[in-house]
């Protein structure tokens, strides 16, 4: 029977992924935000999976609202990297230093 | 093994190899199409779990609306994408050092944890799942009620994210002949048209 410990371990593994994802691509940062929002869809699973389990429904009412500030995020995010790839003319992670930071 | 069992391990699989392409894949267009697949296979999970609602939120909003701006903003930079990969193999051994790390952390907590014996009998849940009802309108029922002052914080987030892209990718161009409503509008006949009379065989 597939039990609350099956979901655990595959969310880990997604996280694990978006970690991995991360590191790898370090150049771009495209894939870094697409790595975010599996790091995200993680999360939700989590949620979901204690939320059904236990049988409370605040779990995924939660969920929406990750959902809400992930699909957010990506907008604004991806609105940045559009507007930075217009005055620099590249999205390499590396040449982000207008700031001086 | 069950039929569900089968399907878990199908909808499970599928989710983490394609999450593992989004990180590998050469092509960003393919990462977005890997991460379409990711959200369909967690959609699948969710549906598993018994959470319609939110596998098709999953569906609409993920697959419908974000990956689809992946995809658009991928296909529209210019960019040199070979070039970005360059690092790749360099940083795969930490990479890999850590996610391993990681991994073995994550899967030692999930295998020998459990709920304390007392704790099922002490905690009480705060919305309980009623058992009459589906679940989309279990969700509603809380979310119009209980929930109503963060439902309308995320829709203000929503807003504040729509003004935030509008206002940061809009550009007004110099270069180019725009149509002026007003101009065309004001504009006299009178002024516009002139009638000249022209002489048999001279032209103009």
């Amino acid at each position: 029977m597939i039990g609350l410990e099956h979901y655990l371990t595959v969310a880990a593994l997604l996280f694990v992924t978006g970690i991995f994802g991360i590191f790898l691509n370090r150049k771009n940062i495209i894939v870094i935000l697409m790595s975010v929002e599996l790091m995200l869809l993680s999360v939700n699973i989590n949620l979901v999976a204690f939320s059904t389990h236990l049988g409370d429904m605040v779990g995924q009412i939660f969920t929406l609202f990750i959902l809400t500030v992930a699909a957010a995020e990506a907008a604004i995010g991806l609105a940045i990297l559009v507007c930075f790839f217009r005055n620099r003319g590249t999205i390499a992670v590396e040449d982000v230093n207008v700031m001086k930071g | 093994m069950t039929v569900f069992a089968v399907i878990f391990y199908l909808f499970a699989c599928t989710a983490v190899a394609s999450a593992l392409l989004v990180t590998l894949a050469r092509n960003p267009v393919h990462s977005v199409l890997w991460l379409i697949l990711c959200f369909f296979s967690a959609a699948g999970l969710f549906v598993l779990m018994g959470a319609e609602f939110l596998a098709m939120l999953l569906a609409i909003v993920y697959v419908g609306a974000v990956a689809v701006l992946f995809l658009f903003v991928v296909m529209m930079l210019d960019v040199d994408f070979a070039e970005l990969k360059d690092g790749m193999a360099k940083h795969m051994p930490i990479g890999l050092l850590i996610a391993v790390i990681l991994t073995v952390e994550l899967m030692l907590i999930v295998g020998v944890w459990a709920f304390a014996d007392a704790a099922p009998a002490m905690r009480q849940a705060v919305a309980p799942t009623p058992e009459d009802v589906e679940n989309t309108v279990a969700l509603g029922q809380l979310i119009y009620t209980d929930y109503i002052y963060m439902f309308q914080v995320a829709g203000l987030i929503l807003l504040t994210a729509m003004i935030g892209a509008i206002v940061l990718t809009l550009r007004h161009r110099t270069d180019i002949k725009r149509q002026n409503v007003m101009e065309q509008m004001s504009r006299d006949p009178a002024k516009a048209v002139i009638l000249t009379d022209v002489k048999p065989g001279q032209g103009i």
